[in-house]
């Protein structure tokens, strides 16, 4: 493979990267409070507000259900709007971001939803406000599922992000169509695929650490 | 005016400027008219939890709050810490009408109202001193008071050597330990405890009751005992409540509601420390009519009699003949013997009703179960 090739697929990891972590500490700041509010907010829950919880669990949903390609077409003038610009890495980050969010609170409200409640009765039986509640005992008791949860979210957008080469975001995907599909190039193919699980297994490794690490509910010494 | 009662007069005169408190204050909790209604919710329909709930616990009392599952001893306890609201009536606690209070006052009220958990509650992600912190965290207390209060509570409840372990590396017994000493974290006058050792086997049950009994000896913290095992009553309480499908059946001293209960739950309670069962092996041998040359078996409860440690060889005198005792089970509440004795009483159906009737008059209460070979 020539030192072109080479360089090319450099700098594609660098926007995929790019896209992907931005989009993802952007989602992440969306997404966990959302979730957390999602998973608190039924009725009789820390934060009762049924009516919201439905509201926001249908908008949830319904982005939830769009198609990533779709969403990136259909939100461009919203891009637009945010970026200045429908094309480029840059860019790409909005969908990105508007896809990852609700995904990320599905998956805090899940993690969130698996703190045993009687320890937020224990909380609230010595005068722990909701807020206290929520910092003090849910994300902590949650932490290792949050990570999962985070991870499993930055593979995703590994995935999206090679969609965005559609609307010219750049990346590794984008480079995997142009070069070995459109010109024929299998070995670029293979390249792109090979950086792609090596990126994955990563980050994969890193969050199942990290979580394992916040985990004190089993015994491990 | 006798010398008494003149005394007494000049002792309240004397305190009234001080302290013009009416007796009910001596009360640590207490419930006027409480009814506690859960509303229907979907496809279940509204229950009655609670209902004209009227009782005083008094300031630095052991009282414990037995009942059936379901009886709703759970709701009667959550509406002393404001975790429940009561549907009607009030429940004051250390004067204060807590089911008045909401928001940040009743937060506050909070912090002077312990509780413990049957199934312990730690934070998984906290180590038994950071456990104990929580709420001095949340009560706003500096780092370094936390660390003074924490040290302290791990040598008051014991477990001073497992500061730095996380519940999952902590035995059931120390875990509840640690419940303990965070529910006096913020030094709460009142202590709560949810079948607080019904996880436990009986030999920790047992420590963690002494400990309980140190603290409100020590410290004078009223403590409600909320259990429906007569054991942890008999151990612990002074006082007891007993409750039945939402209502108060009996309450008093433990000594008194257990040497003459009155409702079918007290006396079903009482039978778990009696055993009012008869053995198996005598039970299967048990025939309706008297048998030529055996025995007429007779069961005798002993509730709160001094006399009852003499009233075999008692028996045996009074029908000069030899009694003997087949099955036995005495224990002490509150200070007082209760058990019952399972007598074999050579002779037939004349035997059988002359020692009833001398049991009877010797204030026992005494019944043929049938006889014996």
């Amino acid at each position: 493979m020539s030192r072109e090739l080479i360089n090319l697929i450099i700098q594609a990891t660098g926007e995929s990267l790019f896209m992907v972590s931005v989009a993802a500490l952007v989602a992440a700041s969306f997404g966990v409070p959302i979730g957390v509010f999602l998973a608190t907010s039924r009725r009789g829950e820390l934060f009762a507000a049924p009516a919201a919880n439905s509201i926001l669990g249908v908008i949830v949903n319904a982005t939830r259900s769009t198609p990533f390609i779709i969403l990136v077409v259909a939100i461009i003038p919203f891009t637009r709007l945010i970026a200045g610009t429908s094309i480029g890495s840059g860019a790409a980050i909005v969908p990105l971001t508007i896809a990852a969010a609700p995904f990320i609170a599905r998956l805090v409200e899940a993690a969130i939803r698996e703190v045993d409640g009687g320890l937020i009765e224990t909380a609230s039986s010595f005068g722990a406000s909701p807020l206290q509640i929520v910092f003090k005992v849910l994300i902590p008791e949650a932490l290792p599922g949050l990570v999962l949860a985070l991870t499993l979210a930055v593979v995703s957008l590994l995935g999206y992000s090679a969609m965005v080469g559609a609307v010219g975001g750049g990346g590794l995907g984008d480079l995997g169509i142009r070069y070995g599909y459109q010109r024929f190039m299998p070995e670029m193919m293979l390249a792109v695929v090979v950086v792609l699980i090596a990126l994955v297994q990563t980050v994969q490794t890193a969050g199942d650490y990290l979580a394992r690490r916040v985990n004190r509910r089993v015994r491990h010494r | 005016m006798n010398v008494h009662q003149s005394l007494t007069a000049a002792r309240s005169v004397e305190s009234l400027p001080v302290a013009p408190a009416p007796v009910a204050n001596d009360a640590m909790v207490r419930f006027e008219a409480v009814s506690k209604v859960y509303p229907a919710y979907r496809d279940k329909p509204s229950v009655q939890a609670l209902q004209d709930i009227d009782f005083a616990i008094p300031r630095g009392s052991i009282t414990g709050v037995i009942g059936r599952s379901g009886a709703g001893k759970s709701s009667l306890v959550r509406l002393i810490n404001g975790l429940e609201k009561p549907s009607s009536g009030r429940v004051v606690v250390d004067g204060r009408d807590v089911s008045a209070l909401a928001g940040r006052e009743l937060r506050l009220a909070q912090r002077s109202i312990g509780m413990i958990f049957q199934h312990f509650n730690l934070l998984s992600s906290r180590t038994a001193a950071d456990n104990i912190a929580l709420p001095l965290e949340i009560a706003g207390w500096s780092k370094a008071d936390i660390a003074a209060r924490v040290a302290e509570l791990l040598e008051l409840v014991g477990i001073a050597d497992k500061y730095d372990r996380y519940p999952s590396e902590l035995s059931g017994g120390q875990k509840q330990r640690i419940g303990i000493a965070r529910a006096l974290a913020t030094r709460p006058n009142v202590l709560l405890s949810d079948e607080a050792t019904s996880a436990l086997d009986p030999q920790t049950t047992r420590s963690i009751l002494d400990l309980l009994a140190n603290i409100n000896r020590e410290l004078g913290v009223t403590i409600v005992l909320i259990t429906h095992e007569m054991s942890v009553v008999r151990q612990l309480a002074k006082e007891v409540v007993v409750i039945d499908s939402g209502h108060i059946v009996e309450r008093g001293h433990v000594a008194e509601i257990f040497t003459h209960p009155k409702h079918p739950v007290t006396q079903a309670f009482l039978s778990e420390v009696i055993g009012d069962s008869v053995p198996v092996s005598l039970a299967s041998r048990l025939v309706p009519q008297p048998i030529v040359g055996g025995k007429a078996v007779i069961r005798l409860q002993i509730l709160g009699t001094d006399a009852g440690d003499t009233i075999v060889a008692r028996l045996a005198r009074e029908l000069s003949s030899d009694v003997a005792v087949l099955s036995a089970r005495i224990d002490e509440i509150g200070g007082q013997h209760v058990g019952s004795l399972t007598l074999g009483v050579p002779g037939g159906e004349a035997a059988a009703i002359q020692a009833i009737s001398y049991l009877t008059r010797q204030k026992f209460s005494a019944e043929r179960l049938g006889y014996v070979a």
